[in-house]
């Protein structure tokens, strides 16, 4: 099954995606990932991979990767269909709930929720960087180049987008093996 | 410090919206504030951190929700629509028009080895950005150990995230609560 045929499977699984993405998309890589790659087997990981870096590599929200993989499966109605079902529910719930935050902005189970949530957010994150760097590591260089360019991005204030396209030109010249 | 900001109308939602998206390479968060609270001073940074505070706390992306959350302070069901609109349209454009552009050229090895040394430099980017979350978990022991137990069952064992994420949120807060922890 791929195409028009599974897009309304692939927006029943980003709906999902959209209320579990705790801490924003990169949560929910690996659940993403897992229901592309191994589930329905729309894409290798590889592929899954490619589709999240050049998403990295365009401006805007960091979900962009669900707009690639909609492209991907079923062109421009596919993208628009994938980014929809990913943003509506959890979209809804803030359009709804915007008004309450407000009421209860003095109430300690709010400190509570939140200080909870941040290990379990951290973890899923993590979890992310785990699942994309294991498909991106080729081989010795790739993986000295993700080690070397997580230092960079932490400790220094550089742009981001020179980082990655920095990254891009190392390949290019056929240093990565 | 200033008098009061001016209510932005629909167009000046999605405009304001389609600045951030643009703009923001590598996290658009800090081009949103930059926009809502010093340029267009739609909020003071109070209201802004407080409201970004729910848009945190809420599944989905956080800039997201947080267009979806002024559009409709300020305009209503329509401006909710205007903003998230406004953030979308240019970013998707954009990343269709590059996916597009890798689709027609991905056979030719150059491409494929700039997508290798991208690909890697992007996982670097969300190590990083783990990196950060987790750093406010130093001086907390039990949240590392919720931490180190939610990567095993999502990175290691590969199990199936609503399960996950119930049992581990729940168990999160009961700890914060019983332990401060």
């Amino acid at each position: 099954m791929s195409g028009l045929a599974a897009l309304p499977t692939l927006a029943l699984i980003f709906a999902q995606l959209s209320l579990l993405a705790f801490g924003g998309g990169s949560s929910v890589l690996p659940e993403m990932q897992r229901q592309v790659v191994q589930v329905h087997p729309w894409m290798t990981s590889s592929e899954f991979a490619a589709l999240y870096a050049l998403a990295q590599a365009a401006p805007g929200p960091n979900m962009l990767v669900t707009t690639l993989i909609g492209w991907r499966m079923a062109g421009v109605s596919g993208a628009l269909v994938a980014t929809l079902s990913l943003c509506a529910p959890s979209s809804l719930l803030t359009f709804c709930t915007a008004h309450l935050w407000y009421r209860f902005r003095d109430a300690p189970w709010r400190a509570l929720v939140q200080r909870g949530l941040l290990p379990v957010t951290a973890g899923l994150i993590m979890a992310s960087a785990a699942v994309l760097t294991q498909s991106t590591t080729t081989g010795w260089q790739t993986a000295v180049l993700t080690a070397v360019a997580t230092l960079v991005f932490l400790v220094t204030r550089l742009h981001p987008l020179i980082v990655l396209a920095a990254g891009a030109a190392l390949g290019m010249l056929g240093l990565l093996g | 410090m200033s008098d009061a900001p001016a209510k932005p109308g629909l167009a000046a939602l999605f405009m304001g919206f389609f600045t951030i998206g643009v703009c923001g390479f590598g996290g658009v968060l800090p081009w949103a504030r930059r926009m809502v609270v010093e340029q267009r001073r739609w909020m003071t940074p109070a209201e802004f951190t407080d409201l970004l505070g729910l848009c945190q706390f809420l599944p989905g992306g956080n800039v997201i929700n947080l267009s979806v959350a002024i559009g409709a302070r300020f305009a209503g069901t329509a401006g909710a629509l205007a903003a998230f609109t406004g953030l979308m349209a240019a970013p998707m454009t954009i990343v269709i028009a590059l996916g597009v552009l890798y689709a027609g050229t991905s056979d030719m090895p150059i491409v494929q080895h700039g997508m290798a040394g991208l690909a890697a430099t992007a996982s670097a980017l969300v190590l990083a950005t783990a990196l950060k979350i987790a750093s406010p978990l130093r001086f907390r022991p039990i949240g590392i150990i919720v931490a180190l137990a939610t990567f095993l069952a999502i990175a290691v064992l590969r199990w199936p995230l609503p399960p996950v994420l119930l049992a581990a949120a729940t168990l999160s807060m009961l700890l914060a609560w019983r332990f401060r922890a």
